[in-house]
């Protein structure tokens, strides 16, 4: 089950951690979060990682993709 | 390229240099526990360009400049300049001008309470715990689906509308301009306005510490945030580093630590006042995404929702002093120790600002997709 999307572009901190822990502490195993600043991104990653699940980044145009695993 | 100021040790790195660069500018004429003060540097602007008359504190403080300056030269040369608007904009303006008027109240903006405390300010903590009781509503907000909407892209040339601003402001500084005979630019004569560092000293230090902050994302209001809401500590060793060797070098190197309640510079002990000051500040801070410095080094990096903030925070200065609402310091007159602090008017501003911001917070909610 990967289909789920997080689409935290254009907002303000700490927003996307927000959605993105919400989205681990609902049991969410697999999932993509899209953001678009470095920020963001960076913040993102730390949340997963102290969650102790895996961060795959790719860059789409101005956009990052952060694929989140167990 | 990874970002090594954004790691544990750079955050570290530059909490400890922010925190050695303002007891150096207190120490090269910058008014006492206000080596370096958002809120007070941008009333001072205020007062210069005369949206306020309060002829003690009146001066174009580059270290504003500096950090919207450095913040966007930097961003420029690392590829993260990016302009970018349109998240509800006038809430942001009065989420500033109420930001500023609980910052006023207090007397600072979160960066300035680390300062007064590494100077002794027993006041200070009153206005920390202020901060953080502030900042917990706001994180309660967070949690529950509080925001105020998406930005989006805009055009490249609309990052550079804020920078030019701030470098129109230092233009002003460096040919003294007068706009007519008693009028602005103002500059104060006494009291903290007339108190500041060599101004090419002053943007030195403004760029520098607007480029490390710019890299490193150095937040006072995130760094308790992120504590409360996420256990996350990576800001607040930052925040640490800052207040830790700001006591250092005022203890050891300066001289500049009187530890005590009464008698502190620009301070005063209306000790309910400083708490609700803060408390009103940090919800706004809060909810707007960033304390004043990091607002700043955004509207650098191209953001126009917190250029806005900031503009509300300028011109709520300006409201602040003009309707006697920011706090008065303690002070000794005639030999009398004389409690400082807010008047009426200040005190409903203060509880108009926390309703204001309770609205927005109860109000500005999305249904949370995750």
């Amino acid at each position: 089950m990967s289909a789920k999307q997080i689409d935290a572009r254009g907002l303000s901190c700490p927003q996307p951690v927000v959605l993105t822990q919400k989205a681990i502490s609902e049991g969410g195993e697999s999932f993509d979060v899209l953001v678009n600043s470095n920020v963001s991104k960076e913040n993102v990653v730390r949340c997963v990682e102290k969650n102790r699940m895996k961060a795959e980044i790719r860059q789409d145009g101005e956009d990052y993709i952060i694929s989140v695993s167990r | 390229m990874k970002n090594i100021f954004a790691s544990r040790i750079g955050i570290i790195v530059v909490g400890a240099v922010i925190g050695a660069l303002a007891p150096l500018l207190q120490y090269l004429g910058n008014p006492k526990n206000m080596g370096i003060c958002v809120a007070c540097f941008e009333r001072d602007i205020a007062g210069a360009i005369g949206l306020h008359r309060a002829d003690v504190v009146q001066y174009l403080r580059p270290e504003i400049m500096g950090f919207v300056l450095g913040s966007f030269l930097i961003a420029m040369a690392t590829r993260e300049y990016k302009p970018r608007a349109g998240s509800s904009t006038v809430i942001r303006f009065f989420l500033g001008v109420f930001a500023m008027i609980g910052a006023l109240v207090f007397l600072g903006c979160p960066w300035r309470a680390l300062l007064r405390l590494a100077g002794g300010d027993g006041n200070a903590i009153t206005g920390l715990l202020g901060l953080i009781a502030g900042i917990t509503v706001g994180v309660l907000f967070l949690k529950n689906g509080y925001s105020l909407g998406r930005s989006y892209a805009n055009k490249k040339a609309a990052g550079w509308v804020f920078p030019a601003f701030m470098l129109a402001l230092f233009l002003f500084l460096v040919f003294n301009v007068s706009f007519s005979e008693g009028g602005p630019i103002f500059f104060s004569q006494k009291g903290p306005g007339s108190m500041h560092a060599n101004m090419w000293v002053s943007l030195g230090a403004g760029l520098f510490i607007g480029g490390i902050a710019q890299k490193s994302r150095f937040c006072t209001m995130g760094a308790l945030r992120d504590i409360i809401l996420a256990r996350d500590i990576h800001l607040a060793s930052g925040v640490l580093a800052l207040l830790i060797m700001a006591f250092l070098m005022n203890y050891f190197v300066f001289a500049q630590f009187n530890a005590g309640f009464e008698s502190q510079p620009v301070a005063h002990t209306a000790h309910v006042w400083n708490f609700l000051g803060m408390t009103l500040a940090g919800l706004a801070f809060a909810l707007a995404g960033g304390c004043p410095g990091r607002q700043l080094i955004m509207a650098g990096e191209g953001d126009a929702d917190s250029g806005i903030f900031v503009l509300g925070m300028i011109v709520g200065a300006g409201l602040a002093h003009n309707f006697s609402l920011a706090a008065k310091p303690d002070a000794v007159v005639e030999e009398v120790y004389k409690i400082g602090g807010i008047g009426m008017y200040g005190q409903a501003a203060v509880i108009i600002g926390l309703i204001f911001c309770l609205i927005i917070g109860f109000t500005m909610r999305e249904k949370m997709q995750a």
